[in-house]
């Protein structure tokens, strides 16, 4: 009998007993009509060469494995950063569903949102009357400050129009006339969830800005954009700024809403950016995009009512840092304080320590387009090679960009940037040429299973590791972070290598 | 039905504090909202042969409905398992990408070569293909995947909302495709915005294997059969479930012919029906097909329940009725073979959990299926709901409930908060979405969908699991330490 009351042993060890590995093979032997083992093999090694690899990036209408969810997703997350904000996603109600598992899963953390419920009525008559009836229900039970419309692509195919059915919810009482109900329409079909949270985004500063005339203050916006790291980048950054002096409002701060303490009090509602300060953010001298991929319908708005604007990529490092506090001292005056120098002298006394680690390995990177090109930023400022860089939300204008900048680092100059490519193009990749490391989410173990190729976790989602999204990973601090990362990995891996045999398993590094 | 249970605890709950939180919460709502969600709510009792609650409804908007869609249903619950077949989520890309290995159905095989379960396949729709229709995309996309994946045993396509919304025509598709590469092509109308829930997708689903697997023409996956045969069929293989309950009916000296849907393969779909028992775990999501095998090919059906030793020999006693003495006789050896294995569980587990008292939320047979584990092991039901259940769950689950239970059908986010932080019970079962409010409040949580990425659950080996993590998730220290010292003195 495998199962043993003292010493439980769940799935991880069980099924691993012979008694499950005899039921195991003789259900495939019998019942299961399996391939040939030869022909499975075959298929396997198939799969590694550059025949599979062709026929697989010739392939034109099938995805597989994509890095990238769908618009409503970035909605959700983008207005769950404002002030007791409630999304309403207005269409299927199981969408709903998915985005609060996805973010719970990877924050382990509440995550709230209602839906329309629309059903095969609505699809035909419109789904008006759910709205009516659900802005007033949301309103009702969960009192928010403000609720967020976005759309499912179910609302978006029918056609449903967003503006008027909120004006006429109101009409018909469901909300006050001044509650504050801004919204975007996020139709699945176009872009990913990083347009998604550029439109939300762009939807709640309309909401707030419009009819109203900028006064220029001496503030800066700061628009994070979509990350899973933002309760711990968005608290370094705040960190920085205070020391700097800045006065500065972060458009949509998620760093308390998916951090709250277990203390016996469920917060629905936790931080965020006040409804206040976003509405007098218009008159900011400038705002900053950390990520400008995620930002770039938002940014033209903003530029459109006399901000200076500035879009960075997912910073991280030391030379990415610099250029953001380079441009927050330009902005406003501010010098960057002693504090931070030391911290950034830190971070370089790290490299200096442990760059003989990290120099020359290879590195493949995937995830949203900002990230994938601050991470390889990153790689060549401490002497990595990155070799394949891929996002398949990315577009062509982002891959030829980052393929020249790469091309003129004697660090990056083999990198191929992958646009539009998925994770199973990316596993033909790293059969044919393959790389010491690989770098993404948690998706990403599939590859590194089927490759033999380590991952490090640094983007959304991580379901499978925890709490890394509570440390940074922007500022000079957040570098350190990412640096040990790559550094553990590195000597966990060389460790794992040297001790079949014991030589070079040393104990100093 | 409910198999009777010899050492169920006597207990009954306090109806009229549940009656009360009923008016409580219902207090909360619009009057219009109000008058609807009073239907789902109830206090069990024996004038109530359906639990006293409206079940298979349309959730309101706006309420945070825990529900999901048809697409779940399908998609998620009783396609996405099948293993040796690629399985489409046509439409944009979320829905493939958020049901993308969440649900733990395990599975052997090589991913990407002969399983892909553990694969999101999609036709990713952009704005031209909403515009212009996806059919020939989608001829396209089984062309490339039967190239990519030559050991794929079939396709299905598993239809998100656009697809039913745009008018394409997926089944002309299937039926000209599933010519040309010889294999069985599915195509599933499980668009996420038909139905009240997940449940129509199971049901479709279930209608779909059968006019598009078992009425498909053509050779079939045969196997010699036996007066032994059985399937076993609503069981999803959630950390290996499938598994630990097969290797009880093989120990009875039955054969397993397939597995619907964890673990289960094409050739086990076909093979159904030349079952002489099928034995159905999960009632609400595949009892269409199990009706359907026993109008048209007389097999006939049970339904089954492995939480726990109590349902377990039960089970195993109902099951060997059906077959001849010698398997009787295994039934009881087999029982009595586990019998230490149960006793030391419960010495070890039931002295730590007895009289701790658990609220479930969930969805398919669980909301009452476990009940029996939790009682096993001397815990106490005081409350108890499902997200997508039809009135004959309910009239199932009236037999397992205690008097004065709080039931709530198709619950809001609102109404389980309220509940839980008035019950205060010691353990919640329930979602991914309902893990972190409840912990917050300190009170310890398990997810009753994936097992908390532990199990499996089912069957003797399942149970010491099931109770290892119920003390888990009741006993940690960490549930001391919510309140700070100076809290604690003021």
């Amino acid at each position: 009998m495998p199962q043993n009351a003292l010493k439980i042993k769940d799935h991880a060890d069980l099924f691993n007993e012979p008694e499950y590995q005899a039921l195991l093979a003789e259900k495939r032997a019998n019942f299961e009509c399996p391939h040939p083992e030869a022909k499975v093999q075959e298929v396997i090694e198939w799969t590694k060469s550059w025949d599979y690899r062709e026929k697989n990036l010739a392939r034109q209408a099938v995805t597989i494995n994509p890095a990238k969810a769908c618009q409503p997703l970035g909605a959700v997350f983008a207005a769950a950063g404002f002030e007791e904000t409630l999304s309403f996603v207005h269409g299927s109600q199981g969408c709903v569903a998915y985005y609060r598992s996805h973010l719970a899963r990877h924050f382990k953390e509440p995550s709230s949102a209602v839906s329309s419920s629309m059903t095969e009525d609505a699809a035909v008559f419109g789904g008006l009357n759910n709205m009516i009836e659900g802005l007033a229900n949301a309103y009702t039970l969960y009192k928010p400050k403000m609720i967020a419309v976005s759309t499912t692509c179910m609302a978006e195919v029918i056609g449903d129009d967003l503006n008027a059915f909120i004006q006429n919810s109101k009409k018909a009482g469901s909300i006050p006339q001044d509650f504050d109900v801004p919204f975007a329409h996020t139709p699945a079909f176009v872009g990913s969830h990083t347009t998604g949270y550029d439109n939300m985004i762009k939807g709640i500063l309309t909401h707030f800005w419009e009819g109203q005339t900028r006064v220029e203050g001496d503030g800066i916006n700061i628009i994070p954009g979509f990350d899973g790291y933002s309760v711990g980048n968005l608290r370094e950054l705040k960190r920085i700024f205070d020391l700097m002096g800045v006065p500065y409002t972060i458009l949509s701060d998620t760093s308390d809403v998916y951090d709250t303490p277990s203390d016996g009090e469920y917060r629905m509602y936790s931080g965020g950016t006040t409804l206040e300060a976003t509405r007098a953010a218009l008159n900011a001298k400038a705002t900053i995009s950390l990520q400008a991929d995620c930002t770039t319908k938002t940014m033209e708005y903003i530029a459109s009512k006399g901000q200076q604007v500035f879009a960075f990529n997912y910073p991280l490092g030391v030379q990415a840092t610099d250029a953001l506090l380079v441009k927050i001292t330009e902005l406003t005056g501010r010098p960057v304080p002693e504090a931070l120098v030391l911290e950034r002298g830190r971070l370089v006394d790290a490299y200096a320590d442990s760059m003989n680690y990290v120099h020359g390995k290879s590195f493949a990177v995937y995830g949203d387009p900002d990230f994938v090109t601050g991470m390889a930023r990153f790689l060549i400022e401490v002497g990595a090679e990155p070799v394949h860089l891929l996002a398949t939300n990315g577009s062509k204008a982002w891959a030829k960009a980052l393929e020249e900048e790469m091309a003129a680092s004697p660090f990056g100059k083999q990198a191929k940037v992958w646009a539009g490519k998925d994770l199973w193009h990316l596993r033909s990749l790293l059969f044919t040429e393959p790389a010491d490391y690989l770098i993404g989410n948690s998706y990403g173990k599939y590859l590194e299973k089927d490759c033999d190729i380590p991952l490090i976790r640094l983007t959304f989602p991580i379901f499978d590791r925890h709490h890394h999204h509570r440390f940074p990973t922007l500022g000079y601090h957040g570098g350190l972070q990412v640096f040990v990362k790559l550094l553990d990995k590195i000597f966990d891996v060389l460790d794992a290598k040297t001790s079949k045999t014991g030589i070079s398993f040393d104990l100093t590094r | 039905m409910s198999l009777d249970s010899t050492n169920a605890p006597a207990y009954q709950n306090d109806g009229e504090f549940h009656q009360q939180l009923i008016k409580e919460v219902l207090a909360a709502y619009p009057d219009k909202s109000a008058k609807r969600r009073a239907k789902h709510l109830s206090v069990s009792g024996a004038d109530k042969p359906d639990c006293g609650v409206k079940s298979n409804i349309k959730s309101i908007p706006g309420v945070m409905t825990i529900r999901g869609c048809s697409y779940a249903g399908s998609k998620g619950v009783v396609w996405g398992p099948i293993k040796d077949m690629v399985h489409i989520s046509h439409g944009p890309v979320g829905c493939g990408h958020y049901s993308w290995s969440q649900r733990r159905n395990y599975n052997t095989g090589t991913a990407g070569i002969d399983s892909f379960v553990t694969m999101q396949v999609t036709s990713d729709f952009q704005e031209r293909d909403i515009v212009f229709g996806g059919d020939k995309k989608l001829a396209s996309i089984i062309d490339e995947l039967d190239d990519l994946f030559p050991l794929n045993k079939g396709i299905t396509i598993q239809s998100e909302c656009p697809i039913g919304l745009i008018g394409d025509d997926i089944e002309a598709v299937s039926r000209t495709k599933s010519k040309q590469i010889e294999k069985p092509i599915v195509p599933v109308r499980c668009e996420g915005f038909r139905g009240v829930s997940q449940s129509l997708g199971h049901h479709i689903a279930n209608d779909a294997i059968r006019d598009w697997i078992f009425d498909r023409k053509g050779p079939k996956a045969a196997v010699e059969t036996t007066p032994y045969d059985v399937t076993i069929i609503g069981d999803y293989n959630i950390g290996g479930d499938a598994w630990s309950s097969r290797i009880l009916l093989e120990e009875i000296g039955l054969r397993v012919v397939a597995q619907w849907s964890g673990d289960g393969s094409l050739a086990e779909l076909e093979r159904g029906p030349q079952s002489k028992l099928n034995l159905i775990h999960c009632y609400r999501s595949m009892n269409y097909i199990v009706r359907h095998m026993e109008e048209k090919h007389g097999t006939p059906w049970l339904e089954y329940n492995f939480f726990g030793p109590s349902q377990i020999a039960a089970s195993l006693r109902e099951i060997a009725s059906h077959f001849d003495d010698t398997i009787k006789e295994n039934a009881e050896k087999v029982i009595a073979k586990y019998q230490p294995l149960v006793d030391a569980v419960l010495a070890r587990f039931k002295p730590r959990l007895n009289g701790k008292t658990v609220m479930l939320y969930v969805g398919g047979l669980r909301p009452r299926h476990v009940m029996t584990a939790y009682e096993d092991l001397g815990m106490q039901i005081v409350g108890t709901g499902y997200e997508f259940a039809h009135r004959d769950d309910y009239q199932r689950t009236a037999s397992y409930v205690k008097e004065g239970t709080l039931i709530y059908d198709d619950v809001s986010g609102y109404e389980l908060e309220k509940f839980i932080e008035r019950i205060r019970p010691d353990l919640v079962g329930s979602g991914i979405k309902e893990k972190y409010p409840t912990q917050k409040l300190g009170v310890p949580f398990r997810q009753m969908h994936s097992w908390d990425y532990s199990g499996p659950y089912h069957g003797y080996d399942g149970f010491a699991i099931f109770a290892r993590d119920m003390d888990i998730a009741v006993n940690s220290p960490i549930w001391s330490i919510f309140k700070a010292p100076w809290d604690k003195a003021a």
